[in-house]
């Protein structure tokens, strides 16, 4: 357990490094000269001065890089070039936000994609399955940005039902979190199938029915206690695409979360809090996966054998 | 069998419209102040937007992005992906280890947040866009390269050919390449479905193509404003991506159970 632990731990040590790394060298992917791209070619001298230095853009490359991580073990991460406000403090705003719809979008997708990939296993081949099946396809090949606009439409518009956008109450939450939920259950669901599926063509479960267990406990407590564990690694890797999908969605509904507030940032050119972000998300999808597999590896002693091999 | 030609159907649409819609652009973009938010009807069969341009030929010019995009993306990432999961996989040791890890930064950056965030400091245009989303792309291609090359130098024919001392660049282009050639296209295609819905979000969030140029994300995003009085604006473009996407996920299921045998669980 101990190998495990410290692998899992330097792999994630590693990829958040390489994270901070990239995101660094994205404000030097701007084309031209970025103090240029941020004020416009007729600013005056010294503003362009002030900010180079600002920035730290007038250092060597190497300097900047340390002063860089030197700031972010302090969890600074630079000034927002817009409102003058700490990049960590705008972020801690809009923390709540993004985290209140990624849960939402995920217990969603949970109620729609369990029972429904149960169905679909039990019935193989007949018309819930074929149904459940086809939601799925249909799931995954609707974008969000468009999903979210007809939701709009029907349900706040044309009935009235509930708020257009904004957050505010409850009912502001239910379409943003079904937009974001319906492609993850749409994965979920086909996971729940597949998974169920392979161990209901195990010698334990035609063991249970033998004995004259009743179906739905042969399913509930026999097959799916077997089955959760690959749904759930699942669900940790995809929380990922949840958090990338949130920006879209967030977007499309006027959310405040972190998405919101990278996009307006991209558009006012604030490159430091579009850096704040994108570091933000990745770290905390990164944090996510290593607990994720270190939880498994306590629970299911086989992956942490198969891992330190 | 539906299964089967329906998709191809479309797709085989979707490519028409992409080569045929250089010829239209002007059509597409013609403002028409008469037509404002008009909608389909006997003048135009979907409809006309806030500009009074017909929503029909807007599609039409729209599907030239999505198809030149998700093409060059997917080639982009296919090659460069490819080429470094062969190397990392047959050649092992620290070249192997450097490479992995660089895997799992770019896979550290969750869905398409890396490509939104590159695409908007490195301002919009389509060279920008595949770019953009080539070097979110091409990780999956890596990984899924050196897991299957991983296994495959085991097999005999391959120490077979090292015995009779084949350059190592042939063992990988001969030996090892051709069996690798059916996962890689089934990802391949799903990867073009992913890339369609990424082209069209960048473009709806404004960070791909530019106005007055048609993209079937900015369509969407321009008439959500106008969701109201011309819910055509949406509907339209949103169909054409959900059809387009819709088609090559059938395909590549389709694509799975006939070439990979494998993963037929």
């Amino acid at each position: 357990m101990g190998r495990f632990l410290l692998s899992r731990l330097v792999t994630a040590f590693v990829s958040m490094f390489g994270v901070a790394c990239l995101v660094f060298l994205l404000i030097h992917l701007v084309p031209g000269d970025p103090v240029d791209v941020m004020l416009g070619e007729s600013a005056r001298p010294a503003d362009r001065q002030a900010l180079r230095v600002s920035l730290g853009l007038d250092q060597p490359i190497e300097t900047q890089l340390l002063n860089y991580f030197s700031g972010l073990a302090q969890f600074d991460l630079g000034q927002s070039l817009h409102s003058k406000r700490a990049v960590s403090e705008l972020l801690a705003e809009r923390i709540p936000a993004t985290l209140e719809l990624a849960f939402a979008a995920l217990f969603v997708a949970l109620i729609i994609a369990v029972p429904l990939g149960i169905l679909a296993a039990v019935e193989r081949g007949k018309a819930w399955d074929w149904g459940a099946m086809g939601f799925s396809m249909l799931g995954v090949s609707i974008p969000n940005f468009w999903l979210g606009p007809m939701l709009i439409l029907c349900f706040s518009l044309w009935l009235g039902l509930t708020p257009v956008s904004g957050r505010d109450g409850f009912t502001s939450l239910i379409l943003p979190a079904v937009t974001l939920g319906s492609g993850f259950a749409a994965i979920l669901a086909r996971m729940v199938r597949s998974s169920l599926l392979e161990v209901l063509g195990e010698d334990f479960v035609r063991t249970a029915r033998a004995k004259g267990v009743a179906e739905v406990e042969v399913i509930w407590r026999h097959a799916m206690r077997n089955a959760w564990l690959p749904v759930a690694t699942l669900l940790g890797l995809q929380l990922g695409a949840l958090l990338g999908g949130a920006v879209v969605t967030e977007v499309v509904f006027d959310w405040p979360g972190i998405g919101s507030l990278m996009i307006e940032s991209i558009q006012k050119r604030d490159y430091p809090v579009v850096q704040g972000c994108v570091l933000f998300i990745s770290l905390m999808y990164v944090l996510v996966n290593t607990l994720t597999d270190l939880l498994y590896g306590l629970i299911d002693p086989r992956i942490r054998l198969d891992n330190s091999k | 069998m539906i299964r089967f030609w329906f998709p191809l159907g479309i797709l085989g649409l979707w490519a028409v419209a992409a080569i045929s819609g250089g010829w239209i652009v002007e059509s597409a973009n013609q403002i028409d102040l008469q037509r404002i938010l008009q909608s389909p009807g006997e003048q135009g069969l979907m409809g006309y937007d806030d500009l009074g341009r017909p929503i029909l030929q807007r599609i039409w010019v729209g599907a030239q992005v999505s198809l030149l995009v998700s093409v060059g993306v997917v080639t982009l990432s296919l090659l460069i992906g490819t080429a470094v999961g062969l190397f990392a996989g047959y050649q092992g040791g620290w070249l192997d280890l450097i490479l992995v890890r660089i895997m799992d930064v770019f896979l550290a950056f969750p869905g398409i947040l890396l490509a939104i965030a590159l695409a908007g400091v490195m301002g919009p245009g389509v060279d920008n866009l595949i770019i953009a989303l080539s070097a979110v792309g091409w990780v999956g291609f890596a990984r899924l390269t050196r897991g299957q090359v991983l296994s495959l130098k085991q097999r005999d024919h391959v120490t077979a050919a090292i015995a009779l001392g084949t350059p190592r660049h042939l063992i990988l282009l001969r030996h090892l390449l051709p069996l690798l050639s059916a996962p890689l296209i089934v990802e391949a295609t799903f990867g073009m479905a992913g890339m369609v819905i990424a082209e069209a979000g960048l473009s709806f969030l404004g960070l791909g193509i530019q106005p007055p140029d048609a993209s079937w994300g900015s369509l969407i995003r321009d008439g959500a404003s106008y969701m109201l009085m011309a819910p055509h604006m949406v509907l339209a473009p949103g169909v054409a991506i959900m059809l387009v996407v819709l088609s090559l996920n059938i395909l590549g299921d389709r694509l799975r159970d006939r070439l990979d045998h494998r993963s037929n669980g």
